[in-house]
């Protein structure tokens, strides 16, 4: 316990509560809701990619496939089988975690360049299965009848309900995501990112390692897709598998920064405030993907470390604060 | 059934040599200089619209537009080597694949606000083609043929022609390379410059045969990331090789079953060579 009352984990757990009440004491708490939805499930989706890309070194391009088939199995539960969704949201997880193991023992071989190719094969693999099933609706996908939302005491109770099931998957990534940085085994997967075959020899059982960091980044992309589809009411195969996305997610650890707890949250909701900024800029509309592209650029060829690497490297008093 | 199939085929393979085309450029980067350049797809949609433009305003013939698109190709690649690759060519791999992706940003985003992602269409033909029962549009034999004679040119370049040998010898070993005395950072440049050049030659010829817009070329770029794995990562050739498979498969697959199963079997068959072979069909053994 005493290992969770350290600032590491508490800068990113009170930067993601200050962002989750806010919507409660702003003049319209709809809208702002929705905006802070955006950002904290952006934190999420970041933080949990940040434990096979930042901490493993394995660059998992097409993560947001974990998103895809966990939405898309809780759904079908939900409206096929007339699931709560709290069961929907754990089947989500579990779906996305067995599909990340047996996909793991065979492509965590691969090293590099090779699995990153992998990944975008596996989802866009992924992607034209799903539209050739017909019981998951093919090229349109599936809707929620509006009435499902009684169940939860209607629309608004709902979308609470939703928010606040978002606001606890993000404590919960984050704290996993620390308590993965600090402990033995967290220590094995940077020694792989630093050199695996040095990892291998020093005693780390590499494999296993890589296959369980690559099963808890895909779980909880899994569940949070489950939430998503559902408040977002309907699911296809072109939102639950676009490469985009999940390549927006990696945009949001580097400028956070790879490798830490705090920086794939301050990225993830810095990112998404800037293009929310952005698109709602009347000279900039047009041209949000431009500026995204050139801010990208910007990170990778000066900052290479993100926000929070850059402040650990300035000072020491700085690197005890952010982990 | 028989004449279906050889037409069917004929047409894959007509369509599959433009798309080895393309997976060359991506191919010879990546041999040289061991860079995935996530923006492929994008130049590919730039070769698209330069020649769309070129034809619709100044009327010039979309062959000898595709020419000179080429040509700016070449350049745009150089500058996108030393603005985006240049400072990451030792990093880790994920430092390429996010500064080539960011140029795919740029460019997608521009071409967004130009062109909106509506479908444009070069109005051009050249008859069709009839031998016996065969049928094909003339165009896209031109296109075809275009695409086989850039193959072979950049044969000739890369083996003939002092240049081409240093950009092998930098692909091989650059340090060696660079005790002989090549300057390899301009080497690199150029074969930077090439790789961009053969995507956007092939987005040029697709435009004279099928619609366009600027979102198209992420699937060509898929196809690319397949026929390379297929033909092996690093290897002009085997690109080649690569592209014909996959258009025999788009070909003949429609004729058995859905054309919606045609991306399941290409993705599968990418990440199972990944497993198996990732030194591709035409690679050495290990």
């Amino acid at each position: 316990m005493k290992r969770l009352i350290r600032p590491g984990l508490l800068i990113p757990l009170a930067m993601i509560l200050v962002l989750a009440v806010w919507p409660l004491l702003s003049g319209n708490p709809a809208s702002a809701r929705e905006a802070a939805f955006t950002l904290i499930m952006s934190m999420a989706l970041a933080a949990s990619l940040n434990i096979i890309l930042g901490y493993t070194g394995y660059v998992s391009f097409g993560h947001i496939v974990f998103f895809g088939v966990g939405g898309y199995a809780g759904f079908w539960a939900i409206t096929q089988l007339g699931w709560h969704i709290l069961p929907a949201a754990l089947l989500g997880g579990l779906v996305a975690a067995v599909i990340a193991w047996l996909l793991g023992l065979a492509v965590l071989r691969l090293r590099g360049a090779y699995f990153a190719l992998a990944t975008i094969g596996i989802l866009e693999a992924m992607k034209a299965l799903v539209i050739n099933l017909d019981f998951l609706g093919g090229p349109v996908g599936m809707e929620l009848h509006f009435s499902e939302y009684k169940r939860y005491g209607g629309p608004m109770q709902s979308l609470w309900m939703l928010y606040w099931a978002m606001v606890f998957m993000a404590i919960l990534v984050v704290v996993v995501s620390y308590l993965i940085k600090t402990s033995k085994f967290g220590l094995g997967l940077m020694a792989i990112r630093e050199d695996e075959d040095a990892a291998e020899v020093m005693g780390v059982i590499t494999p296993r390692a890589k296959t369980w960091a690559y099963v808890l980044s895909a779980v909880f992309p899994g569940i949070i897709g489950v939430i998503f589809f559902f408040k977002n009411g309907n699911i296809e195969p072109d939102s639950a598998f676009r490469l985009h996305f999940s390549i927006e997610w990696i945009v949001m650890i580097m400028l956070g920064g790879a490798g830490t707890v705090l920086g794939p949250v301050l990225g993830g909701g810095l990112y998404q405030w800037l293009r929310k900024t952005l698109l709602t800029s009347p000279i900039f509309k047009d041209y949000q993907l431009v500026v995204a592209g050139v801010m990208l650029l910007l990170i990778v060829l000066f900052v290479p470390t993100g926000i929070i690497g850059w402040l650990r490297a300035r000072s020491a008093k700085l690197r005890r604060v952010f982990e | 059934m028989g004449e279906v199939l050889f037409t069917s085929a004929v047409d894959g393979l007509l369509i599959g040599i433009i798309y080895g085309l393309a997976a060359m450029g991506l191919t010879l980067i990546f041999g040289v200089m061991d860079v995935i350049n996530l923006a492929h797809g994008p130049l590919i949609a730039l070769g698209m619209f330069g020649v769309y433009l070129l034809f619709t305003i100044l009327g010039l013939n979309p062959f000898i537009a595709v020419i000179l698109v080429a040509v700016l190709g070449l350049l745009l690649g150089v500058v996108i080597y030393f603005v985006a690759v240049n400072r990451v060519i030792d990093a880790p791999p994920l430092s390429s694949l996010l500064s080539t992706f960011s140029v795919n940003m740029i460019i997608i985003g521009v071409g967004t606000a130009l062109f909106t992602t509506s479908s444009y269409n070069v109005d051009y033909t050249l008859g069709t083609v009839e031998v016996g029962f065969f049928r094909a549009p003339g165009a896209r034999i031109a296109a075809s043929l275009v695409a086989l004679l850039t193959t072979a040119l950049l044969y000739l370049f890369l083996y003939r022609t002092r240049p081409g040998k240093y950009v092998r010898a930098v692909a091989n070993n650059r340090i060696a390379a660079e005790l002989m005395g090549i300057p390899s950072t301009r080497i690199l440049a150029l074969a930077f410059g090439i790789g961009a050049m053969l995507a956007i030659t092939a987005g040029g010829l697709i435009a004279t045969i099928l619609p366009i817009n600027i979102l198209a070329g992420g699937s060509y770029e898929l196809k690319s990331f397949v026929i390379v794995v297929l033909g092996g990562l690093g290897n002009p050739l085997g690109a080649l090789l690569g592209g014909l498979i996959l258009g025999l498969i788009e070909g003949l697959v429609p004729v058995f079953m859905k054309t919606t199963w045609v991306p399941v079997i290409e993705y599968v068959l990418f990440v199972l060579i990944l497993l198996v072979r990732p030194q591709g069909l035409l690679g050495a053994k290990e």
